[in-house]
């Protein structure tokens, strides 16, 4: 009998408790604490919070947990609850140059004014499956760490922690690339004035064409996979623009608000970031001297591939803006922002698996009509 | 449930989704960009419809959903579950009870009425979409009414083919004015399209856009004088209920090449049993 789409309501019953009992594996295995993936999953609570739009650590953990680590699920669940909350205001624009820095390194200079910090990083790491991980117990990772690691790693001999020789520059650390802009060797950057609206995805949708921030806002909510590899197709060639790293910093920023009723702002938190500025192939007219030009990317927590990526993709959607004439999908805007979520590409891709066989059956009809009339005429 | 709002979506969001509704009966056929939200279920699983729903529906309607025509497959109890869960409100199987019909991929065979409302759900809703797949473009092109492109492509299929070779998501030009997607309906439903006393809502929560054919809109699938446009027939009648005019799943039974064919409108072909 026809049962192939009947006992709809049974099923999904089974399905979800199904998945409850193979997210928790096998019972005699202990059950993942959120604390245990914040700490120690914590780059995947940074991807979750980045994608997802959503700075909460616990929540992110939890989506992870929920989605038993599928990182895209997770991100939709953080989308989808972050979608229910109520907004109370915009926050002040973040000052990065404020930012207490745990990692910054600067490709374009061999030193920069605060040093370069290495930091956390799996740069220069070999990777060699590290056997001691195994096992749990107090040294473990460390057998592949050889060497001291009580003090931060500094490249050069002058690096500056954080807060150390920073009073020399005002308590700030400028941006590696200031020293280009007090030249006038790369195009300025103005802030927008503080009254402009910004852009909002996710409350307005897509206009295009789009402004920077509509594209910025995309990309920093974009799948790290698709902008990686778009990323990396400028570099092959496909909409080049000759990018250096001029600077990749990680670090804390304070948040800040202007409640209307108080009139000055006051700080509401303190947030993890990455920030990646690239400096690009350079221009110039008749009229104006050369200069070099920018790529921007800013995520959440320390996700460093994903603002790198994100800056040489920013850099290829301005080819308008810079008079170059596009010519490669990673210069194409409404090809990059209508596929760069993921959260829309894996639901429209998976519900492929939807029945259509209504659909179907009418192609079904369709193809039967045609090849009876088909073999007809060959007779 | 309870820390959520009725129907989910929060009032500022209905609100916002109900303007941009307004415009699209005001302007029959013409998509209306909206504040796509985040749903708690997969894009592509309806949730521009669930979020049209949600915005219209109140305590008192009394809902139905159906995927495919029948109200039992998965996804169709899921929304209606989720509508359940975040309204309370009652839901029936019978197409002449409901006051509002969420469906996928079909319209019921039962004749809708005056004051009911069916809601469609739509993966793709630019109907130039597939002949030009540039927004900026298709947008300029239904602001021109600039439609020949549609033409010459059904003029080429019929001459390559004899037929149009769209069976499903088949063209239609509503109120004489905008090219329209009719979400992935088979053409067998795009009559039912035209004049129909119900309004008809459409909701594309990926591709954020709206639209609407309010009550007896004229609806017409396009074609030729010399190729007028035909749906789909069976020459086997319904299996369980002996229905020759409806639409029919195609069942495979065995291995050799056995089939069955059932209405596809699990509520028509019961109601026609129970007679």
């Amino acid at each position: 009998m026809y049962v192939a789409v009947k006992g709809g309501e049974k099923a999904i019953a089974s399905a979800h408790r199904l998945l409850a009992e193979e997210r928790r594996g096998d019972p005699s295995v202990p059950e993942l604490t959120l604390d245990q993936i914040d700490q120690q999953l914590g780059l995947a609570v940074d991807r979750v919070m980045t994608e997802g739009s959503l700075y909460d650590r616990e929540l992110a953990a939890l989506a992870i947990k929920q989605a038993r680590g599928d990182l895209i699920e997770a991100i939709f669940l953080a989308r989808a609850y972050r979608t229910t909350l109520p907004r109370f205001g915009a926050t002040r624009p973040i000052d990065t140059s404020s930012m207490v820095v745990r990692r910054r390194v600067s490709a374009t200079f061999k030193d920069v004014p605060g040093g370069q910090i290495l930091g956390a990083t799996f740069d220069y790491t070999h990777r060699l499956l590290d056997w001691s991980l195994a096992v749990p117990g107090e040294r473990n990772g460390h057998g592949a760490a050889s060497g001291p690691a009580s003090q931060p790693a500094v490249n050069g001999r002058d690096h500056a922690q954080p807060g150390s020789d920073l009073a020399s520059l005002g308590g700030r650390l400028p941006r590696a690339i200031d020293a280009l802009d007090r030249d006038d060797l790369i195009e300025p950057e103005e802030p927008d004035p503080d009254d402009r609206p910004v852009a909002d995805l996710t409350r307005d949708g897509l206009g295009l064409p789009a402004g920077r921030d509509a594209r910025l806002q995309n990309l920093a909510r974009a799948d790290e996979g698709f902008v990686l590899a778009l990323g990396y197709a400028t570099q092959r060639g496909y909409g080049r623009n000759h990018p250096f790293a001029g600077e990749i910093r990680v670090g804390e920023v304070e948040i800040e608000l202007v409640p209307e009723e108080l009139g000055f702002p006051i700080t509401i938190g303190e947030i993890t970031l990455t920030e990646c500025q690239m400096v690009n192939q350079f221009k110039g007219t008749a009229t104006a001297p050369p200069q070099f030009t920018r790529g921007y990317g800013l995520t959440f927590g320390h996700t460093e591939r994903k603002a790198m990526t994100m800056a040489l993709v920013d850099r290829a959607l301005r080819c308008h803006e810079l008079g170059e004439t596009p010519t490669s999908p990673p210069q194409d805007e409404e090809f990059v922002l209508s596929h760069s979520d993921n959260v829309e590409a894996s639901g429209f891709v998976q519900h492929l698996k939807l029945p259509h066989h209504v659909d179907f059956q009418s192609e079904l009809v369709l193809i039967r009509t045609l090849r009876s009339e088909a073999e007809a005429r060959a007779r | 449930m309870s820390a959520y709002n009725f129907a989910f979506l929060d009032e500022q969001t209905k609100r916002m989704i109900r303007r941009a509704l307004l415009k699209a009966v005001a302007i029959p056929g013409h998509q209306v960009p909206f504040g796509s939200r985040e749903m708690p279920l997969s894009y592509g699983w309806g949730t521009g419809g669930v979020q049209v729903t949600a915005s219209v529906i109140g305590p008192d309607d009394v809902f139905k959903v159906i995927d495919q025509g029948a109200d039992d497959t998965t996804n169709a109890v899921s929304i209606r579950q989720f509508f359940e869960r975040t309204t309370g409100v009652r839901t029936t199987t019978r197409t002449d009870a409901a006051t509002l019909i969420q469906t996928r991929h079909r319209i019921p065979e039962t004749p809708l009425r005056e004051g009911q409302i069916l809601v469609l759900q739509v993966p793709i809703p630019e109907p130039l979409r597939w002949l030009e797949p540039r927004e900026i473009e298709t947008r300029k092109m239904h602001a021109l009414e600039e439609y020949g492109v549609m033409h010459v492509r059904l003029y080429e299929d019929i001459t390559r083919h004899g037929h149009v070779e769209t069976a499903y998501d088949y063209p239609v030009l509503v109120n004489g004015r905008y090219l329209m997607r009719p979400s992935p309906i088979p053409k067998f439903d795009n009559p039912k399209l035209d004049r129909n006393p119900a309004l008809l809502l459409f909701g594309a929560g990926r591709e954020k856009r709206i639209y609407a054919v309010p009550p007896y809109t004229p609806v017409r699938s396009l074609d030729f004088e010399d190729h007028p446009f035909t749906v789909e027939r069976w020459d086997r009648t319904c299996a369980l209920c002996g229905a020759a005019d409806a639409f029919m799943d195609e069942i495979v039974v065995d291995d050799k090449g056995g089939r069955m064919f059932v209405c596809s409108d699990t509520d028509h072909c019961e109601r026609r049993r129970g007679r």
